[in-house]
């Protein structure tokens, strides 16, 4: 009779000796990528480490007003506040920095790569199939090639934060510059625009709101997987949680679980309403610049703004 | 009048292999067998085109006649599969893409049907769109769309997004646009469908008020055959991907050769439509008095053989529509020239047939979908 036990696959053997074969040989190119997300890591990270904490408060809860509003920016100084008063500032600073450096990284490569497969059907059909691969990676799973190519600790940590954070702002750069309506983009062709024109003018203008949507969803992946790196010696707000649980310290783990929520909520609130605000319907004159952006901050909340200006409500607002 | 565009057996296939497809339809396939067969789908069906210079000259057919394709085939936003467009007399149809950007630049512009403003810049950026791709600066490209933002009447507007604009008011900018270019080729793809009866009719005077003055030469797509009527010098009427009417407004009207044509004929308005001359008699008539130049001086009356001024002269440019206003209560009507001539008269018979056109006789068995 036919054994199922007879038979077995060494998967397990062949990755590992796979993955140890890519480690040894490939070595200089982890090595390149691991040196500018280190580089940037380590600034990013004791520039927000140096600057005062109550500086700093200020700052972000400054950049909440100009963003969003009043409302977001009292949250942003009080959870910020509460953070330093737990004791928690320099993880929830480190945990900022390895979100950070995912944006920064996340940016400068799955802009482009949207664009490209926006642009191309061949690179999306390469790309699609790796970005749900991806995706359907549970998060903690890409710990294990992370650790095995890069090593441990903050900086393999930011890695793999860059890893899982990148695909979302990869779809949606793609999705929102194939959803500009076609006669936009025939416009752009009718009057001789090149495509480089077309891209500048046309495309990413009018896919701003969607690429910002797809940002802030690097932004949470960023935030979650910047806990969970810490599996791998990140330090941060996850090693806070890590250690509460190690010890059965219950309190330890809640504080540090406080403070990822509260973080969590700013950054998730400050890219909505980056995204909302670049809504082509929201109401603002075009040519804003500055001086309009200091006098929205100065009269606080949106809703002053419109009973202030002389642009005509409209009655979707 | 010469022709600037000249379009000669253009074919569009859409489709996998339209080469196969264009093999096919040689072969003697029909659309739909080609449709069947292929998947692909026949756009533009050997069609042939002149658009004289100066003048509005108008595609009219319904959805999916493919007439848009063909606007689009003639600035080669899309690539026609086979034929030739002639710009000037030069085959535009297998230019490289950069003297393609040059034509679409400073040759020919565009006008869509919903308008195809960029929502995030302001108007009169929006003007300057066409001339800031032309590599021209800020400055200059504001003083030049501001210009034409104050022929449109838009002035006021320039500082503010799309969206704060009515329908007319945003096609009134996608006109403006196509006229801040040098182009003076403007092809209009429905332009003015998106738009409410009123504003539309609007519309159609503003470029007719604008045309008279810069004589651009428009190609114009729509699917109402009142707007050809009242836009076109020529009218083009296509079906299925085919040309199958082509002419002057009141030759499709009188003589629409095709039972397609017909069903929209039958509902014109022909009193806006024909003029004085087409109901003219150019004969003598003994009631008219002539001076020795040939300017009407008086009408005879039948009754009394006094000479009044109890009549209406007309232009032969004057539609029934007016004359049948001043011929009413069986006033006579004479047809004099901008110097007074004696033209000929208007029968108030012919005057009522013009009116009322044809009969036909099984109208009430026609039934014309």
């Amino acid at each position: 009779m036919f054994e199922m036990e007879t038979y077995y696959i060494p998967l397990d053997d062949w990755i590992q000796t796979g993955i140890e074969w890519l480690a040894f040989n490939f070595r200089p190119f982890f090595l390149l990528i691991r040196w500018p997300v280190e580089a940037l890591l380590k600034t990013i990270e004791s520039g927000l480490l140096v600057v005062p904490a109550l500086i700093l408060v200020v700052t972000f809860a400054l950049l909440a007003l100009w963003i969003s509003g009043r409302g977001l920016a009292l949250f942003t100084a009080f959870a910020l506040i509460f953070i330093n008063l737990i004791d928690l500032w320099a993880e929830a600073m480190t945990t900022l920095s390895l979100i950070a450096t995912a944006i920064v990284a996340c940016v400068l490569i799955g802009i482009p790569t949207g664009i490209l497969c926006a642009r191309s059907e061949l690179a999306w059909r390469i790309v699609r199939p790796v970005l749900d691969i991806m995706q359907t990676t549970p998060s903690f799973v890409y710990l294990i090639p992370v650790v095995m190519l890069f090593g441990v600790g903050t900086v393999p940590g930011a890695v793999a934060v860059i890893i899982v954070a990148a695909p979302p702002l990869i779809r949606f750069t793609n999705l929102g510059i194939r959803m500009v309506d076609k006669e936009l983009v025939e416009a752009g062709i009718a009057y001789g625009a090149t495509s480089r024109q077309l891209l500048w003018e046309v495309q990413l203008p009018q896919a701003l709101p969607t690429i910002l949507g797809g940002l802030n969803q690097t932004v949470l992946m960023a935030m979650v997987m910047a806990v969970i790196v810490a599996m791998i010696g990140a330090e941060g707000l996850g090693l806070v949680v890590l250690q509460g649980l190690g010890r059965l310290d219950v309190g330890r783990a809640a504080i540090g679980g406080i403070g990822i929520v509260l973080l969590a909520i700013i950054l998730d609130r400050l890219t909505q309403a980056l995204a909302h605000r670049q809504k082509p319907d929201s109401p603002k004159p075009s040519q804003q610049g500055v001086r309009f952006s200091i006098k929205r901050a100065l009269a606080g909340s949106r809703k002053e703004h419109l009973a202030n200006s002389d642009e005509p409500i409209r009655a979707d607002q | 009048m010469s022709n600037r565009i000249e379009v000669r057996n253009l074919y569009k296939i859409f489709g996998n292999d339209p080469a196969q497809a264009l093999r096919m339809l040689e072969a003697g396939s029909s659309k739909d067998k080609l449709l069947a067969e292929t998947g692909s789908v026949l756009g533009v069906d050997n069609v042939s085109l002149k658009v004289p210079a100066g003048a509005i000259s108008v595609i009219m057919g319904l959805s999916g006649s493919g007439k848009s394709t063909l606007a689009r085939c003639v600035n080669r936003i899309l690539e026609p599969t086979a034929g030739q467009v002639l710009l000037d007399g030069d085959d535009i149809t297998h230019v490289g893409l950069d003297k393609l950007r040059e034509i679409r630049r400073h040759r020919m512009s565009m006008v869509f049907q919903n308008f195809g403003l960029f929502p995030r810049k302001s108007v009169i950026e929006n003007v300057a769109f066409g001339l800031k791709m032309q590599g021209i600066g800020q400055r200059e490209r504001y003083a030049k769309a501001g210009e034409v933002l104050e022929t449109v009447g838009l002035s006021a507007w320039a500082s503010h997004l799309p969206a704060a604009l009515s329908g007319g008011m945003r096609q009134r900018v996608g006109l403006a646009r196509a006229l801040a270019t040098d182009a003076d080729i403007l092809i209009m793809d429905e332009a003015f469908s998106a738009l409410d009866p009123l504003i539309r009719g609007e519309m159609q005077g503003e470029l007719l008020r604008l045309q008279n003055a810069l004589h651009k030469t428009v190609l114009f797509i729509t699917h109402d055959f009142q707007e050809a009527l009242r836009l076109g010098t020529r009218i083009a009427i296509m079906s299925d991907g085919a040309l199958i009417r082509e002419g002057a407004p009141q030759e499709v009207v009188t003589e629409p050769g095709h039972d397609y044509v017909a069903a929209f004929t039958r509902n014109v308005d022909r009193s806006r439509l024909f003029d004085a001359l087409s109901v003219m008699s150019a004969e003598k008539n003994e009631f008219f008095e002539l001076d020795s130049e040939g300017r009407l001086i008086g009408y005879r009356e039948t009754a009394t053989g006094k000479l009044s001024q109890n009549y209406t002269a007309v232009r032969p440019e004057t539609k029934l529509i007016a004359i049948a206003g001043a011929a009413q209560g069986g006033r006579p009507v004479a047809v004099t020239d901008e110097e007074g001539r004696y033209q000929g008269y208007v029968p108030t018979q012919a005057l009522l047939a013009g009116i009322s056109g044809p009969k036909v006789p099984d109208q009430e068995d026609t039934v014309y979908v």
